[in-house]
C-alpha cells in the first residue's frame, strides 16, 4: 500500500521536476489520443515538438512563430500569475485581450490616414487602458458587492466576444473593404504596424514587451513588498489581514494588472500578426494562458518557458493537422490533458509518497 | 418589428424547454457545492454530454440512449476531476478550469464527424386530455419527458438534501468536513459521489441541447451556459426550489432574446445575444450586495480535506 506523508516544507526539486513530468505524462496520453485516431503516434509528437524546430521543410516558417505565439501567451500569463498567487482568479482574460485590441484599434482608427511617430504608441496605451477597464468591472464588483469575480470576468469574455462581432461589422469596419467584415488592415499602415524587428525571428513589439513584462512581474514578486503581499495574501488570508494586507487593493491590483497586460497581448495582436480587427481574430490565448501560467508554476520565468512550450505544441499542432491530418481539436484536448497532468503531480511537491502501513496507527482504525 | 408574431403560449413552452439544460446542471452543481466542492468544470462536462448524447443518439437511433451516454459522459469527466481534487488533492478552481479546457477541446474532436447531421427527435411526453387544455395544454403538457423529468429531479434534490438522512451527512461534509470526518463520515466517499451526480445530471443538461433544443452538433454550442448554471446555483442560495426559479428566469431571458431577434426588434442583433451574460452578472453583483458579508455558501466550499493522521 501506498500512503502520502506531507512534506513539512514543499519539495524545491520536485517543483522544478512536476512539470516536466507531466509533459512527459501527456505526451504519453496524448501519443495513445492519436493512436486511438488512427494515427502513428511517433510520427505525431515528432512533427508537434520537433518538426517545427528542425525539419528543414518547415522550420524557416516555423521558428519565427514560435515568437509570435509565445508573446502573447507569456503576456497574458504573467499577468494572471500574480492573481493566482494571491487567490485573485481572472479568467477572464479573453475579454480582456478582445477589450484591448477594440479600444487600441479604435484609438488609431479614428484619426486614419494620419502617419505620426505617436500614433502606435498611443495605440498600445489605449489598448492597455481597454484591456484594464475590462478588468475593472469584476474587480469592482468583488471589492464593492464581494461578488464572484471568477464567474464575472469569465461571464465578461462571452460579452466581449458579442462586442467584437458588433464591432468588427459597424463602427470598425473598413469603409474601403466592399462591406466585408472586418476593419482597415493596421499591419499594412506604416505608422500603426506591429513590424517584425529582426527579420526573420518572429520578434516583434509584443515579444519585447512580454520580456518586459516577465522581468518586472519578477522584481514585483521577488524583490518588492507588494510580492510577499500577494503571496502571503493567497497561501494565509486571515495572516495577511493581520499584516496589515488590503485585500481589496489586492483584488484591484491583480485584475487591473493582468488586464492590462492582456490588453496590451490584443493590441500587439491586431497591429501584428492578425492585423485587422475581425470577428474571429481571438484565437484563445486568454485562456490557454491559464495553463501556462500553471505550467510555469505561476513563477515569471517557468511562465516564460512554458510560454515558448504551449506556443510549440500550438505550430506543431497546425502543422500535424496539415501533414498527418491531425484535427486541430485534438491540440486543444492535448493542451487541457497537460493541464490536467500538471494538477496531478503537484501532490510530489507538498507530499511524499511512502510504500507500506502506516507504523503511527492502531490496527483497526 | 411585429410583436403579435410572439405566441404567449408558445414563449412559456420554449421558455421551459430552454431553462431545462441549466435547470438540469444546476442542480447537479447545487449537491456538489453543498457537499463542500466547487467544481467550475460544468461547461465542460456539459459540452461533453452534449456531443456523447449525440453521437449515441444518432448511433442507436433512440434519444433514450442518447441521454443515457450523455449523463455518462459528463460522469466519466466528473470522475477525473474527484481523483485529481480528492485523491490527489490539486486545487479545486484550477482543476475546474481544466475540465472546461479539456471537455471543449475533446469534445470538438470527438464531434468531427458529426456536423450538420440532425438527430433522431425526442418524442413529446402524451399526456392525453392534458394537453387539450386551451392555454396551458401547449404551454405547459406539450413537453417531452426530459422537461419533467427536470422538475422532478428538483423535488427529489430538495427532499433528499432536506428530508433524509444522507442529505443531512452530505451538508454536514459541506459545511464542516473535520467535525463530519470525526463523527465517523465518509468525507471522500460522499464527495466524490456528488462529483459524479453532478457530472452525469451537467451532462443531460447538455445532451438535451444538443438533442432537443438546437438540435444538432456544432463546436462549443453550449456557448457558456454551463457558467451561467454555476451562477445560478449562487443566485439561488444553494436551495434547490430558488434553482428552479433561477434556471426558469435565465433560461426565459435567452428565448426572450432569441424571440426578439427572430421579431426584429430595432435592437442590435449582438446586445440582444450578450444580454444573457449582462443579465446574470447583474443579477449576481445584485444578491452579493444584499448579502454583504454572511453568505450562504457551504463553510467548506473549496477547501481540500484530507483525513488526518
Amino acid at each position: 500500500m501506498i500512503r502520502l506523508v506531507r512534506r513539512p516544507q514543499p519539495s524545491r526539486a520536485w517543483a522544478w521536476a512536476t512539470p516536466l513530468l507531466a509533459v512527459a505524462l501527456t505526451v504519453l496520453a496524448g501519443g495513445l489520443m492519436f493512436a486511438l485516431l488512427g494515427k502513428d503516434p511517433v510520427a505525431a509528437i515528432r512533427t508537434i515538438f520537433l518538426d517545427p524546430l528542425f525539419n528543414p521543410q518547415y522550420a524557416a516558417y516555423a521558428r519565427p512563430q514560435l515568437l509570435v505565439k509565445a508573446g502573447p501567451l507569456i503576456l497574458i500569463a504573467v499577468g494572471l500569475a500574480l492573481g493566482f498567487r494571491a487567490g485573485v482568479w481572472n479568467i477572464g482574460a479573453e475579454g480582456q485581450y478582445i477589450l484591448g485590441a477594440l479600444c487600441g484599434a479604435g484609438a488609431g482608427l479614428a484619426l486614419y490616414p494620419m502617419e505620426a511617430w505617436f500614433l502606435f504608441p498611443l495605440m498600445v496605451v489605449a489598448g492597455a487602458l481597454g484591456g484594464w477597464a475590462w478588468a475593472m468591472i469584476p474587480a469592482i464588483l468583488k471589492t464593492r458587492f464581494n461578488t464572484n469575480e471568477i464567474l464575472v470576468s469569465l461571464l465578461l469574455v462571452y460579452v466581449a466576444e458579442n462586442l467584437l462581432a458588433s464591432m468588427a461589422v459597424g463602427l470598425l469596419r473598413n469603409p474601403e473593404g466592399g462591406g466585408f467584415p472586418g476593419s482597415r488592415n493596421l499591419s499594412q499602415w506604416d505608422a500603426a504596424a506591429n513590424r517584425e524587428l529582426v527579420a526573420g525571428t518572429g520578434l516583434h513589439w509584443g515579444v519585447v514587451a512580454a520580456l518586459i513584462a516577465v522581468i518586472m512581474a519578477y522584481v514585483l514578486l521577488h524583490r518588492h513588498i507588494t510580492g510577499v503581499h500577494l503571496r502571503l495574501a493567497g497561501s494565509a488570508p486571515r495572516a495577511a489581514r493581520f499584516a496589515g494586507v488590503d485585500p481589496n487593493r489586492l483584488v484591484i491590483l491583480c485584475l487591473g494588472l493582468s488586464g492590462a497586460l492582456a490588453g496590451l497581448a490584443g493590441i500587439f495582436e491586431v497591429t501584428g500578426p492578425a492585423g485587422q480587427i475581425s470577428i474571429d481574430f481571438n484565437t484563445g490565448y486568454g485562456f490557454t494562458a491559464i495553463i501556462v501560467a500553471f505550467l510555469g508554476r505561476l513563477h515569471p520565468v517557468g511562465i516564460l518557458l512554458a510560454g515558448l512550450l504551449m506556443a510549440l505544441t500550438y505550430i506543431g499542432g497546425e502543422l500535424a493537422s496539415f501533414t498527418l491530418g491531425i484535427p486541430v481539436a485534438a491540440i486543444q484536448a492535448f493542451q487541457g490533458m497537460l493541464l490536467f497532468f500538471l494538477l496531478g503531480v503537484d501532490i510530489l511537491t507538498h507530499y511524499r509518497p511512502v510504500a507500506g502501513r502506516d507504523p503511527g496507527r492502531v490496527a483497526g482504525t | 418589428m411585429d410583436l403579435s408574431a410572439i405566441s404567449p403560449a408558445l414563449l412559456v413552452a420554449a421558455l421551459m424547454a430552454g431553462a431545462t439544460p441549466l435547470l438540469f446542471a444546476a442542480l447537479g452543481e447545487l449537491v456538489v457545492e453543498r457537499a463542500g466542492v466547487l467544481n467550475l468544470g460544468v461547461e465542460g462536462m456539459m459540452i461533453l454530454g452534449a456531443i456523447c448524447g449525440f453521437a449515441a443518439a444518432v448511433g442507436t437511433g433512440s434519444p433514450a440512449a442518447g441521454f443515457a451516454a450523455a449523463a455518462l459522459g459528463g460522469a466519466a469527466l466528473a470522475l477525473v476531476f474527484a481523483v485529481l481534487t480528492q485523491g490527489l488533492l490539486s486545487n479545486q478552481v484550477a482543476t475546474g478550469l481544466a475540465l472546461t479546457l479539456f471537455g471543449l477541446g475533446l469534445s470538438a474532436l470527438v464531434g468531427q464527424g458529426y456536423v450538420g447531421i440532425k438527430p433522431p427527435s425526442t418524442p413529446r411526453l402524451d399526456l392525453g386530455p392534458l394537453s387539450d387544455l386551451p392555454f396551458l395544454g401547449r404551454a405547459i403538457f406539450s413537453h417531452d419527458a426530459i422537461v419533467y423529468l427536470g422538475l422532478a429531479a428538483t423535488l427529489a434534490v430538495w427532499a433528499v438534501l432536506n428530508r433524509t438522512r444522507f442529505g443531512l451527512s452530505l451538508r454536514a461534509v459541506g459545511e464542516n468536513h473535520d467535525a463530519a470526518h470525526a463523527l465517523g463520515l465518509k468525507v471522500v466517499a460522499i464527495r466524490v459521489g456528488a462529483i459524479l451526480f453532478g457530472g452525469a445530471m451537467a451532462g443531460i443538461g447538455g445532451g438535451y441541447l444538443s438533442l432537443v433544443r438546437v438540435p444538432q452538433w456544432t463546436e462549443g454550442m453550449t456557448a457558456g451556459a454551463g457558467w451561467i448554471a454555476l451562477a445560478i446555483v449562487v443566485f439561488a442560495s444553494w436551495r434547490a426550489g430558488r434553482v428552479l426559479m433561477g434556471a426558469y428566469l435565465f433560461g426565459g431571458v435567452s428565448v426572450l432574446q432569441l424571440n426578439l431577434q427572430a421579431a426584429g426588434a430595432a435592437v442590435p442583433v449582438e446586445i440582444l445575444s450578450m444580454s444573457p451574460y449582462l443579465a446574470t452578472i447583474l443579477v449576481l453583483a445584485v444578491m452579493s450586495a444584499r448579502r454583504k458579508r454572511g453568505t450562504a455558501a457551504p463553510a467548506s466550499l473549496g477547501r481540500s480535506f484530507r483525513a488526518p493522521g
